[in-house]
């Protein structure tokens, strides 16, 4: 009974963190990109304009609750829940040090590229049921990439498979303990990066919602919390990806001296400052080039990574 | 590759640029003289108004902001009665000063007048009159113009000659 009320409490913590830490990086991507674009970024309200976020958030609570009657009703209020319901559920076996963990799965990986498949549902529905061109253009654009860039997205984290011999994080961590796999797995780093962002459909790959020419994509129609549903899926997706990063390539929790959640969350806030910085840098490229670069270029180095990495993991007898 | 990761790069160092921003209530920013704000109605280097009440900055105005109503004093000399801009309409185009004949009309480069209620952007004559000559301090239409007005006769001013008295010519 206590263990129960034990792990409740602290699948509840997590999910407070979660949540607080996606409303913060709405100020955060702000100040980052205003810092980089040699400009100040919200600065006005509250210190260091903090208050920006409890403005943010009433803002979107208090604005009216409306769907386009044109719309496909209860697929329209469903789409945005969906994106929600699954990235929460992917941090579910993310360990944020040992012990600090919803689900000890067995198949922590797989079940992370489960859910991360069925996020993609939220945005092709609301592109769907919104009935506007735009949204719909956005949402096929979405499923296409998500379609694409997932087949080597697994891919490159099998060579990080083989390596620790499990599914599960918390093993694939303590694997770790002597060498990051960030260096024996190098082209599967960047492989997962490259696929990471278009999972999580961040600038260069935000194609779905393509402000120039889709206007906001699957999106178009969506207003007040349903909206900040979809946004904050967004930067959950962002968190979730740097936490997935950390995980399996830069060795989790473990470091010296300081407490493993604390060097979890650095590593993390790190990667996420990474995502804001490639934000900043770097333009979106045309849909067929997104299309050809994931199946001609990252498709077979993923190929060859794994294949690789399988001869050496078998010749060394492991 | 290389050049991705170099693009990187120099946006990360902008990071220690100075920053574009002006923190604008705190810190002004630099604006020209010549630049086109709030509107103001200016007066002779004698102190009087310049403004004739002539309605040309009325007809010439795009969004029929400005109203006004001539009259004349004892001596003849016109001057707007009231003269009424409606800053909520005016977009400041700068036609009227263009159109102005005696440099009466006149743009600042004030443009801090944001009022909580619409009729306080009703500008009255005694809002827009201002206590100098504005842009041309030296500039004073009466003393120029050939037009006998109080305490300047017929060929007092600048550059003119006294006027002919027609009848002596005759034999």
């Amino acid at each position: 009974m206590k263990g129960i009320i034990l792990q409740t409490g602290v699948a509840l913590a997590i999910l407070g963190v979660l949540v607080a830490m996606s409303a913060g990086l709405i100020w955060l991507e702000r100040r980052l990109l205003g810092l980089w674009q040699d400009r100040y970024g919200p600065n006005r309200a509250g210190r260091l304009g903090l208050l920006q976020v409890p403005a943010d958030m009433i803002k979107i609570f208090t604005k009216e609750d409306w769907a386009p009657p044109f719309a496909d009703k209860p697929v329209f209020i469903a789409a945005p829940a969906v994106i929600m319901v699954t990235v929460l559920l992917s941090f579910a076996v993310i360990p944020f040090a040992p012990g600090v963990a919803v689900a000890d799965l067995n198949i922590g990986l797989l079940f992370f590229l489960a859910m991360s498949s069925l996020s993609v549902y939220s945005i092709v529905l609301g592109g769907w049921a919104s009935k506007n061109k735009y949204s719909l253009l956005g949402a096929l654009r979405a499923s296409c990439q998500m379609l694409s860039y997932e087949v080597f997205m697994g891919l490159s984290l099998m060579g990080v498979v083989m390596l620790a011999g499990s599914f599960n994080l918390r093993d694939i961590v303590e694997a770790q303990r002597d060498l990051w796999f960030c260096v024996p797995q190098f082209a599967g780093l960047i492989i997962f990066l490259v696929a990471g962002f278009a999972e999580s459909r961040r600038l260069p790959f935000d194609l779905p919602e393509a402000e120039n020419e889709l206007v906001a994509g699957f999106h178009v129609e969506y207003s007040g919390m349903k909206f900040g549903m979809f946004f904050v899926g967004e930067y959950l997706g962002i968190i979730l990806i740097s936490a997935l990063i950390t995980t399996l390539f830069f060795g989790g929790w473990l470091g010296p001296v300081l407490p493993p959640v604390v060097w979890f969350f650095v590593k993390t806030f790190a990667f996420i400052c990474w995502f804001v910085l490639i934000r900043a840098s770097y333009y979106r490229p045309r849909y067929d080039q997104l299309l050809s670069f994931g199946w001609k270029v990252m498709l077979p180095l993923a190929l060859l990574n794994l294949a690789i990495t399988g001869g050496v993991v078998l010749a060394a007898g492991r | 590759m290389v050049s991705l990761l170099k693009a990187m790069w120099i946006i990360f160092l902008h990071m220690f640029r100075k920053r574009e921003t002006i923190l604008y209530p705190e810190q002004k920013p630099y604006i020209p003289p010549r630049w086109r704000g709030r509107i103001i109605l200016s007066r002779d280097p004698d102190g009087a108004e310049r403004c004739v009440a002539c309605y040309l900055c009325a007809a010439v105005c795009p969004v029929d902001c400005i109203a006004l109503q001539a009259t004349q004093d004892e001596y003849g000399r016109r001057y707007p009665e009231f003269f009424r801009i409606n800053f909520s309409r005016c977009i400041f185009c700068g036609f009227c000063e263009e159109a102005c004949p005696t440099y009466a009309i006149q743009l600042t480069p004030d443009f801090e007048m944001c009022e909580y209620k619409r009729p306080n952007l009703v500008y009255e004559k005694e809002d827009l009159l201002i206590s100098g000559p504005g842009k041309y301090p030296d500039y004073n239409f009466y003393h120029v113009a050939g037009l006998a007005i109080k305490g300047k006769e017929k060929g007092e001013a600048e550059n003119e000659t006294p006027p002919v008295d027609i009848r002596s010519l005759l034999p």
